[in-house]
């Protein structure tokens, strides 16, 4: 079993890896959707020996919500923006792979520092989380357009949920749900937000708002 | 040890061209094609054999030197890489480096006698190979140090023979796909084939490989062709034997089960170009730094 749960985390990485390299906005949505669901199957994956309704529902709300619901929204909005790709972003491409490598590396560093409670965990949760944090938090510093940047804060969210899960498995049902409630309203706004910049100004350049 | 190394030597030398003619069929199959026969690589280098080589008068020895160099290269490496089960001819600590810097030295003599002709077209392309190469590089050591680090071997012969035993592979099973992956797109990248170059081409915005060698003629071009074809059986020679790490009860089922895993990475190329196309000039970098990040990943992995 450890073994699939470790290809899942070896999946998570490589896709911080896709996201930070592609320019089509619509790969980005479809990446950060699939992040959602490995990261549900890491959750159910490493408690399979003690499955709970509360844990089976948490999932599927997850994946509803973050794969599905936000997916399309943010679709649309991209749709209606007119924006398909992010041409000239802060940091390049390979420029942001290369970022990406050097962010691998800290967070596995860091993550030697910091002890898992839980045990049956796969060794490379812990960096693994901590590295789809960092990959949001570059992706909204490195780009400039405003839906790519809310890819980013998704992103973040991902691993602060996986973060979640490899430290603190037990905290209460509510906190989760409330945490996705959080972040189901923020994309809600974002998009709406992004949507009324560009009809105003005729691009969703953050970079040209701020002047 | 089953039957002494110097017969998969033998093999190799004899057979290497033959998987260019299977890369070829399936491209064919794939365009609904005959395709040229499968041993057509064989007479096109015995052709070429027979023709006698014209020289500019500009060029240098060095000019002349640079297909030997392929072609010594190429067997050498070929005695480094077990095919299937077999021992290695050569086999020492820290021979990844010689099988890498091999193919660098080849290289570094093929952008020369490119640079020897004084053609501006060939300059170009020496130009585009070698910043690629700076690119594939990276990725095929640092891929290799991954193995390494995992088996705790240093040779390719040891590397490949600890992946069979198993040991060492507590975190096999997540380092070595993304080797594979990574290893494969360098072996896409170094023989020139599609994603990064298209060997059929001679259309001079996006020859790389191919603009290189269009002064040589004659028995150095069938030395070249020898040398890329030798070239292409050790990469894939490595990838096969990671991806089949089985040890069959006797030698004949391991001569077989070799077979078809190195057919089976060269059909997977053929299908490779025949489905995907070529990428533009500006991209292969970010596909070469992907495939060093490949590497990467799995090297770090490998560390815990």
């Amino acid at each position: 079993m450890n073994e699939w749960l470790d290809l899942a985390v070896a999946l998570l990485i490589l896709s911080n890896f896709m996201l930070v390299n592609t320019s089509r906005l619509m790969s980005c949505i479809r990446i950060v959707a699939i992040q959602a669901v490995i990261l549900s199957v890491i959750a159910l994956l490493s408690h399979l020996h003690a499955l709970d309704v509360r844990l089976v529902v948490l999932v599927i709300i997850t994946v509803a919500l973050k794969a599905l619901v936000l997916p399309q929204v943010l679709k649309r909005v991209t749709v209606g923006t007119g924006v398909e790709r992010e041409l000239s972003p802060f940091v390049g491409y390979s420029l942001s792979l290369m970022a990406g490598g050097g962010l691998l590396a800290l967070s596995f560093l860091m993550s030697h520092f910091l002890t898992v409670p839980e045990p049956g965990l796969s060794r490379f949760f812990l960096p693994a989380s901590l590295f789809t944090i960092f990959t949001g938090l570059f992706i909204i510093i490195a780009r400039k357009k405003a839906v790519t940047q809310v890819m980013g804060y998704m992103a973040m969210e991902n691993g602060i949920y996986a973060f979640g899960v490899s430290l603190a498995i037990h905290e209460p049902f509510i906190v989760e749900i409330s945490v996705l409630l959080d972040v189901f309203v923020a994309v809600l706004i974002m998009g709406v937000a992004i949507f009324h910049i560009s009809h105003e100004f005729d691009h969703i350049d953050t970079d040209q708002l701020s002047v | 040890m089953n039957h002494p190394p110097y017969i998969h030597v033998a093999v190799s030398l004899a057979a290497a061209p033959f998987l260019f003619g299977v890369i070829n069929k399936v491209k064919a199959g794939f365009a609904g094609r005959k395709g040229p026969p499968l041993f057509q690589m064989y007479y096109d280098i015995v052709k070429l054999m027979r023709k006698g080589a014209v020289y500019s008068r500009t060029t240098t020895e060095m000019f002349r030197l640079s297909p030997l160099v392929s072609v010594a290269v190429g067997i050498l490496a070929v005695m480094t890489v077990p095919l299937g089960q077999t021992e290695s001819l050569i086999s020492f600590h820290g021979d990844i480096f010689l099988l890498a810097y091999l193919f660098g030295m080849a290289r570094f003599t093929t952008v020369l006698a490119a640079m020897d002709t004084g053609s501006a077209f060939e300059g170009m392309g020496a130009s585009r190979e070698v910043q690629f190469s700076m690119l594939a590089e990276p990725a095929f050591l640092v891929g290799l140090a991954a193995l390494s680090l995992l088996t705790g071997e240093s040779s390719v012969a040891g590397i490949l023979s600890a992946l069979r035993n198993g040991t060492g592979t507590a975190t096999g099973h997540v380092v070595i796909p993304i080797c594979v992956a990574s290893l494969f797109i360098v072996l896409l990248a170094e023989n020139s084939r599609i994603p990064v170059d298209d060997p059929n081409t001679h259309l001079e915005l996006t020859m790389i490989h191919e603009v290189m060698v269009l002064d040589h003629g004659g028995m150095d071009l069938g030395f070249i062709h020898y040398g890329s074809a030798l070239k292409l059986w050790v990469f894939a020679s490595i990838i096969a034997r990671i991806l089949v790490p089985v040890k069959m009860s006797s030698p004949m089922l391991d001569a077989a089960l070799a077979t078809a895993s190195l057919l089976a990475v060269t059909v997977a190329v053929g299908v490779v170009e025949s489905t995907m196309a070529r990428l533009r000039m500006l991209r292969v970098p970010q596909l070469l730094t992907g495939a060093t990040i490949l590497s990467l990943v799995a090297l770090i992995i490998a560390m815990r």
